[in-house]
């Protein structure tokens, strides 16, 4: 792979003697879209802090394009961030705002005016040059944030949390805008989010992140379909999360129930945990399926029920078309390609396991 | 029917204020221009005393230090009230309330006590005079542009600091197109207090100016130790008048920005 712009090697970083970052390593790629995910906490703005140069990590190296910048201050990088929210500078009016980068690099006047309709012209934002930032909505703000950044043609765009502040209907909106404009001026972005809808829809890569370790990465189909343990698999997407002993290949015991899986290589009787999504749990008459259970619960989410079953002391989740009766007893089936198996870990994040356990 | 009533008062309290704090100077401001020497008895209107005035090379004199220790001394204070200010409000908060009493305790502590206390630290090291003067009131206006400025740096937006930075702005440059310009206004105010209290200071003054050098209010009053002339009426107008002038321009400051911000909301 030739074509990796950003290299992070081991990258280590306490605040008040807590570990943040734990030996971090990653690699990205030009035009990627990396989407950093992970719950609150975990590290991923300091992270894009350390890749910004804003934060010195306690050991590791950060690598630009082959060199080391690890030590360069954040205005000798060719990277730009999008701050969460309230990074615009309020004594300036929209073009001032864009034009800022511009003016410190000296360009001549023509040349800024220029790109500073054009890059309002990207964000849609077409006319809005002589307005003060304090007047702009939050989408719009982000909007002249991003263009902010793009004007200067970084190599490199680091996103913050960018549409944290806004509304369901707007964050879908500004998300396609986001894509759009990746699209158009082709540069790498970081992005960061705790969303993992967000995280799912836009990106080409996702690194799941918690307690400072990386936890899995992979495009989001794999991320959702292959989750490789127990906390990505409850992090993305709803899961049914239960112990289980591998008897043999392609055999699982769950609740004392034989099933039929597809994962091979374990150990005889080793524990694993067991991921089924709700989506792929089939609703059957009693008898029908691996085990019965009692409808406890059903809620109507527009497009499908969220439907709970107990069976014995677990509650399964299921998603389904069609209703069932609360109280009725059903049976829940399963294709075999849809169980995912996972080794238990045996790292730190163990009692995140124990928790979902 | 509340509403009717606090009117009242707060009408009924203004008046009183002008009352007794503005009818003495309105006096002084008729009396400037009275004919006549008497005090009691107005002879008709005369600008013979301003003339006189601008004629009075002793005047002119302390009038010009006057105004070269306030400007000077608020413009210094403000540079180092700014930068104690930066630093306090970085500062854990212990040492933080310690160095806010430690700053408020020169304000509140009588002016005797301080012009004493100067004029004897001062002769330990210079001939009492301008400097000595004007090191005093750098002394007692720093604490003013501390509380002005403050509360701005308190509010300040610390991310657009690193967001310049992140758009290619070296640490000095982010300081002073992003941090100052927050600033600014909390400055402004300082500056106009550091100055005004400058100009009124006499007590300091006159602990710490040695022979020679006069302020206004200095020379005022020896003038008015050797018998009060209208002169003194007129000068005192004057001051009166550049004092109001400008603590006008400095609250009108604050205000206009604080309706323009809210005129964004
Ligand atoms: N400058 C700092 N000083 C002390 N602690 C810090 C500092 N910056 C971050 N932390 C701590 O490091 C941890 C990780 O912070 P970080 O901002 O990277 O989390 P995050 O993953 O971005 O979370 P969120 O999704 O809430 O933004 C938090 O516990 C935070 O309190
Ligand atoms: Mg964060």
């Amino acid at each position: 792979m030739g074509n990796i712009i950003l290299e992070l090697r081991g990258i280590s970083k306490s605040f008040d003697g807590k570990k943040i970052l734990d030996d971090l390593t990653l690699d990205i790629e030009k035009n990627e879209f990396v989407t950093l995910l992970g719950p609150s906490g975990c590290g991923k703005s300091t992270l894009l802090r350390i890749i910004g140069g804003f934060v010195k990590p306690d050991s590791g190296q950060v690598f630009f394009e082959g060199q080391d910048i690890t030590l360069l201050p954040p205005e000798k990088r060719q990277v730009h961030t999008v701050f969460q929210k309230y990074s615009l500078f309020p004594h300036m009016n929209v073009s001032d705002n864009i034009a800022f980068g511009l003016k410190l690099k000296k360009k001549p006047k023509e040349y800024i005016n220029e790109k500073v309709r054009y890059a309002l012209h990207l964000v849609n934002m077409d006319g809005y040059g002589d307005r003060m930032t304090t007047s702009l909505s939050g989408g719009q703000q982000q909007r002249i944030a991003i263009a902010r950044a793009i004007v200067n043609e970084p190599k490199m765009l680091l996103l913050d949390e960018p549409l944290g502040a806004l509304d369901l209907k707007l964050r879908h909106e500004m998300q396609r805008e986001l894509m759009r404009i990746k699209h158009e001026v082709g540069i790498t972005f970081v992005y960061v989010t705790h969303d993992q809808e967000e995280a799912l829809t836009m990106s080409d890569r996702i690194v799941v992140m918690n307690q400072g370790i990386i936890q899995q990465m992979g495009t989001s189909k794999s991320i959702y379909d292959e989750p490789q343990n127990a906390f990505v698999a409850d992090f993305i997407g709803d899961s049914n999360i239960i112990n289980g002993i591998m008897l043999k290949d392609r055999l699982v015991l769950i609740q004392g129930i034989e099933v039929e899986c597809v994962d091979e290589g374990f150990d005889a009787n080793e524990p694993v945990d067991v991921v089924i999504r709700p989506e792929d749990l089939i609703i059957g008459t009693k008898g029908s399926g691996f085990t019965n259970g009692i409808v406890t619960n059903l809620i109507y989410k527009g497009a499908y029920y969220d439907i709970s079953v107990t069976a014995g002391t677990h509650e399964w989740s299921v998603q389904s078309n069609v209703p069932a009766a609360v109280n009725s007893e059903v049976s829940l089936s399963i294709d075999p390609e849809n169980i995912q198996i996972m080794r238990k870990p045996k790292s730190s994040d163990e009692e995140v396991i124990d928790k979902l356990g | 029917m509340v509403d009717k009533l606090t009117d009242f008062i707060s009408r009924f309290y203004v008046a009183i204020i002008a009352v007794f704090l503005y009818a003495p100077i309105a006096v002084l401001i008729v009396l400037s221009f009275n004919k006549s020497r008497s005090r009691v008895v107005w002879e008709g209107f005369t600008l013979d005393w301003y003339i006189s005035l601008i004629h009075n090379r002793q005047i002119q004199s302390a009038l010009m230090t006057t105004l070269a220790l306030a400007f000077l001394s608020a413009f210094i204070s403000l540079i180092i009230g700014t930068a104690a200010a930066l630093g306090i409000s970085s500062m854990k908060r212990r040492s933080h309330r310690t160095m806010m009493v430690l700053t408020n305790i020169p304000m509140l502590n009588a002016d005797i006590v301080t012009g004493i206390a100067l004029m004897l630290w001062m002769i330990q090291f210079m001939p009492l005079g301008f400097n000595s003067v004007l090191l005093s009131h750098i002394t007692f206006n720093i604490p003013y542009v501390i509380l002005a400025v403050l509360p701005k740096v308190k509010m300040m937006n610390l991310s657009i600091y690193n967001a310049g930075r992140d758009l290619g702005a070296g640490p000095l440059r982010a300081f002073f197109m992003l941090i100052l310009p927050q600033l600014k206004d909390g400055m402004l105010s300082g500056f106009f207090m550091a100055f005004t209290m400058s100009m009124d200071d006499f007590v300091i003054t006159y602990f710490t100016k040695g022979a020679g050098v006069n302020t206004l209010s200095t020379m005022i009053y020896g003038e008015i130790r050797k018998g009060i002339k209208p002169e003194m009426y007129a000068l005192s107008t004057i001051i009166f008048t550049v004092v109001f002038g400008v603590l006008l321009v400095a609250n009108g400051n604050t205000i206009g920005t604080k309706e323009r911000k809210r005129g964004y909301e």
